[in-house]
């Protein structure tokens, strides 16, 4: 029997409100695949991540993680994923290592302040382990967020915007980490409006236009070309 | 270009509004007219074909139809489910709201106060304020999937407070009369009242119907005209 | 199995913690459980009313205020950077999430509780004797099913606009129940009779619990799952 894919999304539709947020998108993708998502504002990139990562629910189609449907009956469905979103998922009122230990025992990982505390070295957080997260800039923020997210080495790691709000510095070395993170054991999702950030770790690109795929190919090789084919479908 | 059928549902709620107020009317020409005056309490009881079908529309077949509509849109997630829960309870509210004006019109000429704390009385103005909060809280909630999400819990919920609470307000029973349809021996009513309450029950039941109808099209009207807004 | 039951205390925990570290919430509504008290003192004619007669009104009135405060804060440390996110993407049911909640909740009321009664001991001078351990049962039976609706409510009311007003008008239907009967069988212990002449009232109490937690951990992901 073949193994099932890693990510399958069927027909995804979902509006907010009266706006049809999505309308039947399909999404497929296998161990190793970094799909790069563009798309103009409210084109859906946000409403598509969250319901890839079973936040929200798809008013029709299907969510699979390898091969398990995401819903509210299956929540080992979600343990391969991994989510870095606007905001950092964490408790002002608990220090770092409290909140990656927290994090560490929902997902039952092993020794959770031991994977707690080498989750922040890796980060480069050691001596902010007893620091809450109202007292750390906004890089270091993200960098916690990226040590909660990584805790359980997600399988699937979906990532809104990750470069919004970095300064160069701290934008370099998110580059080298996704490098790192891009594993063949692991698929990526990375929402973004500006492709350059992550172009050279992309294998593949889509552009959500009005909650649609306008395009969903390989990555190609010149960013440039790419750029002008982007802006004339974002502009239709 | 097709008819739209939120038009249609809206004329259909008319005509069944009418048809029941005409009804109405003619329930309280038969209870005025054609129905003999009760011995002891006088023309006040004559409020009594009003009060005993609204009560009973409202506690036996609004509520309930909101709380099953509720448990379905859950499970269906059908947005038609949705607006008929809210209209329900929305004809609900006016249903109480009758029996609790009708109760101390009543009351003060038979009891001698306007209001008592009366088990039956109490629990519909609970059903009152429970209703109230089912409004106000879809009122709060902008997104309509939350909003049906939302309002289908409480509504739930509220179908199962209402036999709590009918135990609860039972412990000072009190000066309710007894029920005096639907009880094991044979109906105790001469048979001209029996009749106009009979009538009641009927078109109260249809103006329920008319009202639910109606504000059930207008519902559609709006979602129709917010998504052609948002298209 | 134990699994959940393990996550559940996790998640309690963390809420219990979250609250003592900024102890606001449980000072205010054990403040205001204090106030209640203190106005009910002015607003009686000690002269006209016995105390005895009015006790248990007073004391079920107080706590129904005060739990109404203590449980609005509730998802309210679950916004800030979208913290709940956390939890729902975690490989942890809904009913499991609810449960956390819930435990957490009815630890912090029955706190309040606790601050409020020998408030209400001290302020209206009524002797408790051998009634506390028959008291305390009913406390913690009429608690635990009003609690487990407000859990329920204040994840419904933190996403709505007027979220602090949303949640008394929605969860006092819910309370008088429970309190119409911990108030009837409170009366009796007040007065030395025995927790063997108000077995049916606690029975009640101890049936909507029932009815109400079921309900309550069914409904939840109605409540979460966007």
């Amino acid at each position: 029997m073949a193994e099932p894919p890693l990510l399958e999304a069927r027909g995804l539709t979902r509006s907010y409100g009266a706006v049809r947020a999505l309308r039947g998108v399909d999404l497929t993708l296998a161990p190793g695949d970094v799909l790069l998502v563009l798309g103009p504002n409210g084109a859906g990139k946000s409403t598509l991540l969250r319901t890839l990562a079973g936040l929200l629910r798809p008013q029709a189609g299907t969510v699979a993680v390898r091969g398990r449907t995401l819903s509210g009956d299956d929540p080992d469905a979600r343990r391969p994923i991994g989510l870095l979103s606007h905001q950092s998922l964490l408790y002002d009122e608990l220090s770092l290592l409290e909140n990656l230990v927290l994090a560490g025992r929902l997902y039952d990982v092993p020794e959770p302040e031991h994977h707690a505390r080498a989750a922040l070295a890796a980060q480069g957080l050691s001596d902010r382990a007893g620091d809450r997260p109202r007292q750390l800039s906004r890089g270091m923020l993200q960098r916690a967020a990226i040590a909660r997210a990584l805790l359980h080495q997600p399988a699937l790691l979906l990532l809104d915007e990750p470069f919004t709000g970095l300064d160069a510095v701290a934008g370099d070395r998110l580059r080298a980490l996704l490098t790192t993170l891009h594993e063949p054991s692991r698929a990526m999702v990375i929402v973004t409006h500006h492709a350059g950030e992550a172009w050279d770790i992309a294998t593949r690109v889509g552009v959500l236009v009005s909650g649609r795929w306008a395009l969903q190919a390989p990555r190609p090789d010149d960013l440039r070309a790419f750029h002008l084919t982007y802006q004339e479908l974002a502009r239709a | 270009m097709t008819a739209d059928p939120a038009l249609s549902v809206i004329r259909r709620g008319i005509i069944l509004t009418v048809l029941a107020l005409i009804g109405v009317a003619v329930v309280m020409v038969m209870a005025l007219q054609f129905t003999p005056v009760e011995a002891n309490q006088g023309l006040a009881q004559k409020i009594f074909y009003v009060h005993v079908p609204t009560a009973a529309v409202a506690l036996w077949i609004a509520v309930p139809a909101t709380g099953i509509a509720s448990i379905l849109y859950l499970w269906l997630h059908d947005p038609r489910l949705d607006r008929f829960a809210a209209a329900s309870a929305e004809v609900a509210v006016v249903f109480c709201l009758v029996v609790l004006t009708t109760g101390p019109i009543w009351g003060k000429p038979i009891w001698g106060t306007w209001w008592t704390w009366d088990g039956r009385l109490t629990l519909t103005l609970f059903l009152f304020f429970l209703l109230l909060g089912y409004h106000a809280l879809r009122g709060s909630v902008r997104d309509p999937l939350e909003r049906g999400r939302f309002s289908a819990v409480l509504g739930i919920m509220g179908m199962a407070l209402v036999p709590f609470i009918h135990l609860s307000v039972y412990l000072w029973r009190g000066l309710h009369p007894q029920p005096v349809v639907l009880k094991p021996s044979a109906p105790s009513l001469p048979w001209e009242m029996l009749r106009t309450l009979l009538a009641g029950f009927g078109v109260f039941i249809l103006l329920y119907v008319g009202f639910v109808t109606l504000r059930y099209g207008l519902q559609l009207a709006q979602d129709r005209k917010e998504e052609a807004d948002a298209a | 199995m134990r699994r959940a039951i393990r996550l559940a205390l996790v998640l309690a925990a963390k809420d219990l913690r979250v609250e003592f570290r900024t102890r606001t919430s449980l000072l205010s509504a054990a403040v205001f459980a204090a106030l209640v008290l203190i106005v009910f003192n002015f607003a009686r004619d000690p002269t006209a009313v016995a105390t005895i007669d009015l006790a248990p009104s007073v004391l079920w009135v107080t706590v129904a205020f005060a739990s109404v405060v203590a449980m609005n804060r509730a998802f309210t440390t679950e916004r800030e950077n979208a913290a709940f996110d956390g939890l729902l993407l975690a490989p942890v049911s809904r009913e499991v999430l609810y449960l956390g909640k819930y435990l957490a909740n009815l630890v912090f009321v029955l706190l309040v509780e606790a601050i409020t009664l020998p408030l209400f001991v001290l302020f209206f001078n009524v002797g408790l004797g051998h009634a506390l351990p028959g008291l305390l049962l009913t406390m913690l039976l009429a608690t635990a099913g009003f609690v487990a609706v407000g859990t329920v409510f204040s994840a419904m009311v933190v996403k709505t606009r007027f979220a602090e007003l949303m949640l008394p008008v929605l969860l006092l239907p819910f309370m008088v129940p429970p309190l119409i009967y911990a108030v009837r069988v409170s009366t009796p212990l007040f007065q030395g009779r025995p927790l063997s002449e108000v077995v049916a009232g606690l029975r009640f109490l101890a049936l909507y619990d029932v009815a109400f937690i079921t309900l309550s951990v069914l409904l939840f992901s109605a409540v979460v799952d966007e």
